[in-house]
């Protein structure tokens, strides 16, 4: 009983809001009018992170390597897409929702596939997936587009009171709350014992088992979850930038990603956000400098990242914010290595 | 009839070209368990090493192959040595990132050097056109294809089983730690495999480029190809891979002709239902451990 209840302060005392969680969204939110001129790559980032956030879910704390997670994305986009198109559901946020939940559905199903196997069959099953969908998509052009994407794609105004504006100004605020909500679910799933459940599972599925977590029904679950969240990022691809096209689903997309979550680091949610701000900054900075083979550049930080390691990267990186916080509040560090990258 | 004849034949040039492409490949996974999506930028290089020796320097084609084969071989140990060894310990994740840093490099690095559009490496007159055989029209590149790979396959398979390397390769594969303990240094074994593989897909590559095509982008094209064949076919012996090989380059040439329409979707289903049914392979008894 005693060790129960140990469990669940420590759980509660991990879960508690720090200040440097409050300060980080106080300054997304000042970011929004610090640079007005700037929301569309905000709302890019802002779509960045969550998809991050998404694959974090699935890395970071069930311990699942995807390298198709831009199905869920493309399932998303071209759902919400179509449900426009066509008028079926013309509000965005009830759009929103239902683009979610057929990527969640898609997930789902294809989660069945996923936990079988190893990492490596898992790789080849999520990449497959996501190449099978992209082939889908290309076939059934007559619904989809085929190359040329999905066309003319009209939004009706969010909740029937905000339009979406040229400037974007709608669209990143729509995100950007749309993620918010998003991170406090993400958040509340992670720190409940549903999120303790998982950590064991990543860290040795057999002991898991034997303690009697039901490993299998645990990992469908939150793959399920995951593709919600990517088929949401998805939606808001489609619904901020009006259109879908067959890149949605392609490899890089998914390469990319993983990326993302590796400059910010796995398992601690704020990856995938920090992370996707990086990464913008980063491909900004290359396509300046060499606009035809930024890729180059990509690659490099990628193979660098692995070669230094990802642990010891985060280290060096949180040094200074770790210094800073000793000396001012004079008590431990509390922005701490994430706990993702032991493994 | 004929036509069907045909394509069973390119089918087989195909899944021959595959093979000789992805085994460098087999083994590495199965050696070291190691993930390594690159392995196709080994075979960009070699069909660029060869395009340049025929189509700049007047190098003849049948010359330039071995020099495709060697210039790979040398990218590979020198990349294995300075890079890959240190990441046989980390996690899938690990080699994963790493690999698909290194396509990304690779595949920016040859867009700069060589352009973006597609290189045509200039062929001999006596590989072109088609001779008939029995009334069943057969393409010389293909044939040549056919014959290179087929000895290739044998010179492996005889090496493999024969040869005290071969012998030491395959301990080290059965049980890394068993053959340590017997005094087979699998580091160099290790080395020396990957260096083969990897010259191997480059000899692969420069003889792929008249049928697959060659472009910067081809280690990313491809790379699915390659892990089909690796993980279809398992990582313990390369019967598997050979196999799985040939089935992948028949079904392709198959799909591609007969139901043009469906385009990958045929292999990409069929690799998902195999993997589903057997986890390790149609052939392999651990794919991974």
């Amino acid at each position: 009983m005693s060790a129960l209840s140990d469990v669940s302060t420590h759980a509660m005392a991990t879960a508690r809001w720090r200040i440097s969680e409050v300060a980080f969204w106080v300054l997304a939110l000042a970011c929004a009018f610090l640079f007005p001129s700037r929301y569309l790559i905000m709302t890019d980032i802002v779509r960045l992170g969550l998809f991050a956030l998404s694959l974090d879910l699935i890395l970071g704390y069930a311990g699942i390597v995807s390298l198709g997670h831009a199905a869920f994305f493309g399932a998303g986009a071209y759902s919400a897409g179509l449900l426009a198109l066509h008028g079926i559901i013309n509000e965005p946020v009830i759009a929103l929702v239902a683009a979610g939940l057929v990527a969640a559905v898609l997930g789902f199903l294809t989660s069945f596939l996923v936990i079988r196997g190893v990492d490596l069959t898992r790789l080849m099953v999520t990449l497959g997936i996501a190449l099978l969908l992209e082939a889908l998509a290309e076939r059934f052009s007559d619904i989809t587009g085929g190359t040329d994407g999905l066309q003319g794609i009209e939004m009706q105004p969010i909740l029937g009171l905000f339009a979406f504006d040229m400037f974007g100004k709608t669209g990143f605020f729509y995100s950007l709350i749309v993620l918010f909500i998003l991170f406090l679910l993400a958040r509340r799933v992670v720190h409940s014992p549903f999120g303790l459940s998982l950590r064991a599972i990543r860290n040795n599925p057999l002991r898991a088992a034997a303690i009697g977590v039901p490993v299998n029904r645990r990992l469908i679950a939150v793959y399920t979850l995951a593709a919600f969240y990517a088929g949401i990022a998805g939606a808001l691809f489609t619904q901020t930038t009006a259109l879908a096209s067959l890149d949605v689903f392609s490899f890089e997309r998914s390469a990319d990603l993983m990326l993302v979550l590796v400059i910010g680091g796995t398992g601690y949610l704020y990856g995938g956000l920090i992370g996707a701000v990086v990464f913008k900054m980063l491909q900004e900075l290359f396509q300046s400098l060499t606009p035809q083979y930024w890729l180059f550049w990509i690659g490099l930080v990628l193979v660098v990242i692995v070669m230094v390691g990802r642990a010891r990267i985060h280290r060096w990186v949180l040094f200074v914010p770790n210094l800073i916080i000793r000396q001012v509040a004079g008590r431990k560090a509390a922005v701490a290595v994430p706990e993702g990258d032991a493994s | 009839m004929a036509s069907i004849l045909t394509n069973l034949f390119d089918g087989v040039a195909y899944g021959m070209l595959l093979f000789v492409l992805a085994c460098g490949l087999a083994v590495t996974l199965g050696l070291m368990n190691f993930v390594n999506l690159a392995h196709g930028a080994f075979a960009m290089a070699g069909g660029y090493i060869c395009a340049v020796l025929v189509n700049n320097s007047g190098w003849p084609f049948f010359a330039a192959l071995p020099l495709a084969f060697v210039g790979s071989a040398v990218i590979g140990i020198a990349l294995e040595r300075a890079l890959y060894r240190h990441l046989y310990s980390r996690s899938h994740l690990d080699q994963v990132l790493f690999s698909i840093g290194l396509v990304f490099m690779s595949v920016a690095a040859v867009d700069y050097i060589m352009g973006s559009s597609r290189v045509f490496i200039k062929l001999p007159a006596a590989l072109e056109g088609q001779i008939d055989l029995f009334g069943v029209g057969i393409g010389r590149y293909r044939l040549m294809i056919v014959v290179i790979c087929g000895l290739l396959t044998l010179a492996l398979q005889l090496i493999l089983a024969k040869t005290r390397f071969g012998s030491r390769l395959r301990a080290a594969v059965d049980d890394p730690r068993a053959a340590i303990g017997l005094g087979i240094n699998v580091p160099q074994v290790f080395a020396f495999t990957f260096a083969f593989g990897c010259g191997l897909a480059g000899l692969g590559g420069a003889l792929s480029a008249e049928i697959l095509g060659l472009d910067p982008y081809f280690p990313l094209k491809f790379m699915i190809y390659f892990l089909i064949v690796v993980t279809v076919g398992g990582s313990s012996s390369i019967t598997g891979p050979f196999l799985a090989s040939l089935l992948l380059g028949i079904a392709d040439v198959a799909g591609k002709y007969y139901v043009p329409k469906m385009g990958p979707f045929v292999i990409y289903t069929v690799m998902i239902v195999i993997l589903l049914w057997r986890p390790n392979g149609l052939f392999g008894r651990t794919a991974a451990r």
